[in-house]
């Protein structure tokens, strides 16, 4: 075990690996400090350049790019009111409240120093839980595979929106894509028509390319609301009363930690969702509940670090089991399998040094954040002033290279122009992207399974319940689809994806 | 463009009845129960309930929402023409790629787009060239993507 943690050390800390790191980083910062691009988005325009390294620096740039992407989107947030990833939009209020009344510093320090803290229990719950889950996991057959992964497909459903019914159709669509092609248990070229490029099936990286850069793209240049303007406000010493802040509220940070990572861990719900929940909680259980909205950092303190550790969080169903936590772990584990890195308990036992470097990874990202962040923060007013008349046409040209490049086909960049503009229109009238990437990514997983099962007990529908663990995923995946028709249905805050 | 509900329920409707008629000629495996169409198949049928499913949600609220709701930028003239200026360049891009070449064609790419979105000219096409050209290093050069060279292929470097 030492010895893998030493491997596990070299690779992390091999030079290349660190100026990925910090070369991500910047990056992550710059997306996430831009208002349109998000960090879902720096994750699928890093796949084409990942796709050209080593694991390791791959699944680095993706970590540390997004860690600093769910961070840099206070920073527009408190300084224009335009939160510069969804996963702010809980508290921008909150916090362009707070540079009103000359607070900005006290605002941005604490989106920093506890994106950094939550980041950092996140990953610690991840670094406990994840191979003590990958034993439980081992002993799984393909029964416990199907309901798993089904039940990771209805949290998609009922976590990622307040209209379940549309989140159903989605994945639904997710589904029927994976269809496409070969890969299917019985090799039969399914809704292929002949054409040749498709009996590979439709390729994730263009998809998810298009569905998250793309969109965002056309959204920016249909957008009618006029851009922010940035406040003139003085940025001091980031740092200062942060020791204070976390010694007056150590009971918010716990709880926006946990509960961050929780939500991150559940299928289909992200950093935005864990945003919201932690903010309601927040001013739920505060003592000064009526100060929440006038510029009160408490909120901040609570929600800033709940979508930092739902990072983590989405990653241990992700390593475990392979099913992503959220959209960016749907992307990661498209990258994954890229890289002959299945995702799955074998993962544990089999090259347990790639597993501990993934750990470190993440102990690393968040501690680079804070010196990243600060300087960031102190070229923030800069980075504001980009314009992204010039910036978005730049990225949409990367995004028509890099679709192009997995494959070096044309087709690609067809499949990613025709996703980004479904995308747009969808989620325009209120259809989530996050269950359909799901159920692209799952789809062929749902399938092996449940033929594998079907064979395995002769056609036998109770085979799915004899075993115990088997049995007790599937009650409760029958249970949180009929709950809606049990009670009445009580909307979950937030929406969109992260 | 948002459209009601019921419009897009029965948009699902159609695709979930063509989907049934597609799978039939799906072949079955000798001596299993589930072949290729099934899970087609069952998710047809599931998309056929969420289509009915709006198609009534949609019929119950087409008092309070409209058929089809227009977005506010099809009254505007900047976001229009840089809307369609984003679709036409792709298509050119699609297009003209192969015989144009990356370098030429995403310089075009760039400075029409740039132009759509109010940039001024020279500016636009300044960081055209510039972008493209970066883009084509860190791609061609460093990551070994074959982007083509078309016309400009004896002059190719």
């Amino acid at each position: 075990m030492t010895d893998a943690w030493m491997q596990a050390f070299a690779m992390v800390f091999e030079p290349y690996n660190i100026l990925v790191m910090l070369g991500a980083s910047l990056f992550g910062l710059f997306v996430g400090a831009v208002p349109g691009l998000t960090a879902t988005m720096a994750t699928a325009l890093l796949v084409p350049v990942t796709f050209f390294m080593a694991p390791i620096p791959a699944i680095a740039a993706m970590v540390t790019a997004t860690a600093m992407a769910i961070f840099a989107g206070d920073i527009p947030g408190c300084l224009l009111r335009m939160p510069g990833t969804p996963a702010s939009a809980a508290y921008t209020d909150e916090a362009y409240a707070m540079t009103r009344k000359g607070l900005a510093e006290v605002a941005l320090g604490a989106g920093l120093v506890f994106s950094v803290i939550g980041g950092l229990f996140g990953t610690a719950v991840l670094i406990v839980a994840a191979p003590t889950l990958a034993e439980v996991a081992l002993k799984f057959s393909s029964f416990e595979y199907f309901w798993l992964v089904l039940l990771g497909l209805t949290c998609a459903v009922f976590i990622s929106g307040d209209r379940p019914l549309k989140g159903l159709v989605m994945l639904l669509l997710g589904l029927l894509i994976a269809c496409v092609g070969l890969g299917n248990p019985a090799a039969y070229p399914r809704f292929t028509f002949g054409n040749t490029e498709l009996t590979g099936g439709i390729g994730l990286v263009p998809l998810m390319i298009g569905m998250f850069a793309v969109s965002e793209i056309i959204r920016y240049v249909v957008d009618t609301s006029p851009s922010g303007i940035v406040v003139e406000a003085q940025i001091g010493k980031v740092f200062r009363g942060m020791g204070r802040l976390a010694l007056k509220y150590p009971k918010q940070v716990l709880r926006g930690s946990a509960l961050g990572t929780l939500v991150g861990a559940l299928p289909g719900a992200g950093a935005d969702i864990a945003a919201w929940m932690s903010y309601a909680v927040s001013k739920r259980f505060s003592k000064e509940p009526e100060k929440f909205g006038t510029g009160h950092v408490e909120g901040i303190v609570e929600s800033g670090s709940a979508n930092n550790s739902a990072l983590a969080g989405a990653w241990i169903p992700a390593l475990v089991f392979g099913i992503p936590g959220d959209s960016i772990t749907a992307i990661v584990i498209g990258v994954l399998y890229m890289k002959n890195m299945n995702p799955g308990p074998t993962l544990f036992t089999v090259n347990p040094q790639n597993i501990y470097a993934v750990f470190l990874l993440f102990i690393l990202a968040n501690l680079i954040m804070l010196p990243m962040g600060w300087l960031c923060i102190k070229a923030a007013k800069r980075i504001l002033r980009v314009p992204r008349d010039v910036l978005m046409p730049v990225i949409m040209l990367f995004c028509v290279v890099g679709a192009f490049a997995i494959n070096n086909t044309p087709f690609d960049i067809g499949v990613m122009l025709v996703a980004g503009v479904a995308a747009w229109l969808l989620e325009s009238n209120g259809f989530p992207i996050t269950p359909l990437i799901l159920g692209v990514v799952l789809g062929g997983m749902l399938e092996e399974n449940l033929v594998t099962s079907l064979i395995k007990s002769d056609g036998d529908a109770l085979a799915f319940f004899g075993r115990p663990i088997a049995a007790g995923l599937g009650i409760v995946t029958l249970l949180v689809w009929v709950s809606p028709l049990l009670r009445r249905r009580r909307p979950i805050v937030g929406a969109a994806s992260t | 463009v948002k459209l009601n509900d019921a419009i897009w329920g029965a948009l699902l409707l159609v695709l979930a009845g063509a989907l049934l008629w597609h799978v039939q000629g799906f072949p079955s495996i000798p001596g299993q129960q589930v072949g290729p169409s099934a899970l087609p198949r069952a998710l047809a049928i599931g998309l056929g309930i969420c289509g009915t499913l709006l198609v009534v949600r949609g019929w119950r609220e087409r008092l309070s929402s409209a058929w089809l709701e227009l977005p506010g930028w099809i009254a505007a003239p900047r976001q229009r023409t840089a809307l369609a200026v984003l679709v036409g360049i792709n298509l050119f891009y699609l297009l003209a790629a192969q015989w144009l070449g990356f370098v030429l064609t995403g310089i075009v790419y760039l400075a029409a787009l740039m132009w759509a979105l109010r940039v001024p000219p020279l500016r636009a096409l300044g960081v055209a060239v510039v972008a493209t050209l970066a883009i084509h290093y860190c791609f061609y050069k460093l990551l070994k993507v074959p982007l083509p060279w078309g016309v400009l292929q004896p002059v190719a470097w």
